[in-house]
């Protein structure tokens, strides 16, 4: 009207100020959430990730070997265990349980006195090339780990390092960030379609005065929320489609899994984001509180689900935090079905934690679901 | 008569506040029933626990022969609540706000029963309009017909007519009044007095307490109020001034009419005679208004 008035301006802050104080949920989130954050992710967030499981393959247990292994811990990138077979390691880097495997060729002590210059080879899970990424660029600097154990005629040809390391990269062979991105890009866009909107879907009903009506309707509250989600389940289908379908067109992503049990999979993985939004929005008193409770588990999600960073990188506390969201498991599954071909039996570790944590949560917002208005 | 609504001593508290307090109310089948009172008298939450949206902290009874607590989910397939806020959904349309509902009554050839209600609310024209689109008349009509669509036998409506025109309004009612004489039960909360003189008994509350009931008629005879009427010229001059005077509790200018009401008739007829000067001062029966004013104005003395 009449240019900036002061007065109407503190009418304004005093009302918005009494709302602030009314909603002390709204104010906790406001004041815990970013403090709640820092905490986590300043510590969690590890690009350099280190300890990384690795798996030792060795025919004979000789001196040089002792003296690689003992080298390869001390750049602290690699907790080393050895392992009894190939098909050991094939089984480990598939599931996930290993990073790395050195392979140490036969004879390696006598190839290497004789200075043929054996390889070492280094097979990497290239899946999340971030995760091994200065892990393998470590190897350089050890190949002059045996220098003090080999004899001196091999040790003063400096041109003839006394062996070499062949780093294999596995499944993303030229170690595409796409391929590792686009999995979990999928999850991503399929939590934030759907989390959201339901979230929001009985707090809507609450704000605009419909649920009085609602409530006061033979509708059950089963029925009510299962109709608020199927739409939302069709709607994530046809995202993931979208998404795979760019993804092996531009990008050559392989699919190198059954398509059918990744449709089975993500379902379980959708019903899982929808199954918390609907608890949130049974819980929350209004749209703002709802969008908050989603933002919270959106960032953890993005964070300590191995999307942004290396899940192997974190310390173990926030492993363990990480091992309670769906979209953990849902990565490592749609990783592993599209990058590694995984099958059933791979997957099965990663699939009972989503459906375990979707019964859990579907109880409480049932449990959580007014039927009266007090 | 058997009893649509027969609750006792109901109690209802939110924090500190006594909502309702020991209610106890009665309505015959068939009847249409004036809830009256102030804002925060307690009407709201009083229809919410009859139709089982709140449950009471205290006192029970039974909803056509329902127990309130106990059977709610059954006594909501027979009853229609209209809430006092529009809760139908403004981004569907008329038709699809009431296929909603009929769907959710499970009502048999629910397409014949929507074309139906739609026809006799008089809706025809808007079956198309998005709800939000409605006027406030036309969503209050929207409303009644989503409340009667599943044939209830008890209607319990919470101010249907608020901020609504006149002619809205009086169409309103006389669609409930052609209900009713199909047998059903009318519980209405409303602030209009006309609207109250055309219930068939009117129940006021005050505090949570339920304070005069009976016809409109009892109730004004009941109030021993008493009222003057005068009419004239320069009355509202003349009302101001008798507003001033002790035994003055309301005066009201009507049109050329002066209506003035209190308790005390020695103190009505002192004041009408020192400032009352030129006009000629009639005693009248009280009318429901002078009545319901005078209640309104005496919080607190409310204990029945």
């Amino acid at each position: 009207m009449n240019g900036f008035s002061f007065r109407r301006f503190l009418a304004v802050l005093r009302k918005e100020w009494i709302q602030v104080r009314r909603d002390p949920f709204t104010l906790r989130m406001i004041i815990a959430l970013p403090v709640m954050q820092l905490f986590l992710f300043g510590y969690a967030i590890n690009a350099d990730p280190k300890h990384l499981p690795t798996g030792l393959l060795a025919v004979d247990h000789s001196k040089y070997e002792r003296t690689l292994v003992a080298a390869l811990k001390n750049t602290g990138y690699y907790d080393i265990r050895p392992l009894a077979s190939e098909a050991e390691a094939e089984r480990g880097l598939a599931d996930g349980e290993l990073l790395f495997v050195v392979n140490i060729p036969p004879n390696f002590d006598r190839s290497v006195d004789r200075g043929e210059q054996p390889s070492v080879l280094m097979d990497a899970d290239a899946t999340d090339p971030s995760a091994i990424g200065n892990a393998a660029a470590a190897l350089a600097g050890l190949v002059s780990a045996l220098d003090r154990d080999v004899p001196q005629a091999i040790q003063s040809s400096p041109a003839k390092a006394p062996f070499q390391f062949q780093l294999h990269a596995r499944y993303n062979p030229e170690q595409l960030t796409v391929l590792n991105i686009v999995p979990g890009l999928i999850c991503i866009v399929l939590t934030m379609s759907t989390l959201f909107v339901t979230t929001l879907a009985i707090t809507r009903e609450t704000e605009r005065g419909t649920m009085e009506n609602l409530l006061a309707m033979p509708v059950r509250p089963i029925e009510v929320m299962l109709a608020k989600v199927v739409p939302y389940i069709a709607i994530g289908y046809a995202q993931v489609v979208i998404i795979i379908a760019i993804a092996v067109v531009v990008f050559g992503l392989p699919v190198r899994g059954s398509v059918p049990l990744l449709t089975f999979v993500l379902g379980i993985f959708i019903a899982s984001n929808l199954a918390l939004g609907i608890t949130f929005s049974t819980i929350a008193r209004n749209q703002m509180q709802a969008i908050q409770m989603a933002q919270f588990t959106l960032l953890p999600s993005f964070l300590l689900s191995g999307f942004m960073f290396p899940f192997k990188g974190m310390p173990i506390w926030a492993q363990w935090a990480g091992e309670v969201i769906p979209m953990t498991h849902a990565l490592r599954i749609v990783r592993g079905m599209l990058l590694k071909g995984n099958g059933f039996a791979e997957i099965a570790p990663d699939l009972w934690p989503i459906g375990a944590f979707t019964l859990v949560v579907a109880v409480i917002a049932t449990w959580s679901y007014r039927v009266t208005l007090d | 008569m058997t009893a649509a609504i027969d609750v006792r001593d109901l109690h209802k508290r939110y924090g500190e506040r006594r909502v309702v307090d020991g209610l106890t109310l009665s309505v015959a089948e068939g009847e249409i029933c004036g809830f009256l009172g102030a804002n925060g008298s307690g009407k709201t939450t009083t229809i919410r626990m009859l139709c089982g949206l709140v449950k009471p902290d205290g006192g029970g009874g039974t909803c056509l022969g329902m127990d309130i607590i106990r059977d709610a989910p059954r006594i909501r397939l027979q009853i229609g609540y209209m809430t006092q806020r529009f809760s139908f959904y403004e981004d569907l349309t008329v038709t699809e706000n009431l296929d909603f509902v009929a769907a959710v009554y499970e009502i048999a050839n629910r397409r014949e029963a929507v074309k139906a209600i739609i026809a006799r609310m008089g809706l025809a024209d808007r079956a198309d309009q998005l709800a939000g689109q409605l006027s406030g008349g036309w969503k209050q009509r929207l409303a009644l017909a989503a409340c009667v669509l599943h044939k209830p036998k008890l209607l319990l409506l919470d101010e249907p007519t608020a901020g609504v025109d006149a002619k809205a309004r009086r169409e309103f009612w006389d669609l409930i009044h052609d209900m009713a004489a199909d047998g059903l039960t009318v519980l209405v909360s409303t602030h209009y007095m006309d609207e109250a003189e055309r219930c068939g008994r009117i129940v006021y509350l005050s505090d949570g307490k339920l304070v005069v009931q009976g016809t409109p008629d009892e109730v004004a005879r009941d109030s021993k109020l008493v009222t003057f009427r005068a009419t004239g010229t320069d009355l509202d001059l003349v009302a101001r001034a008798l507003r001033t005077l002790p035994g003055v509790e309301s005066a009201a200018v009507f049109g050329s009419a002066l209506h003035i009401a209190g308790m005390d008739r020695a103190a009505l007829e002192r004041a009408t005679g020192s400032l009352g000067g030129g006009l000629v001062w009639h005693e009248v029966p009280p009318q429901l208004e002078d009545v319901l004013i005078h209640l309104l104005s005496q919080p607190g003395k409310a204990a029945a």
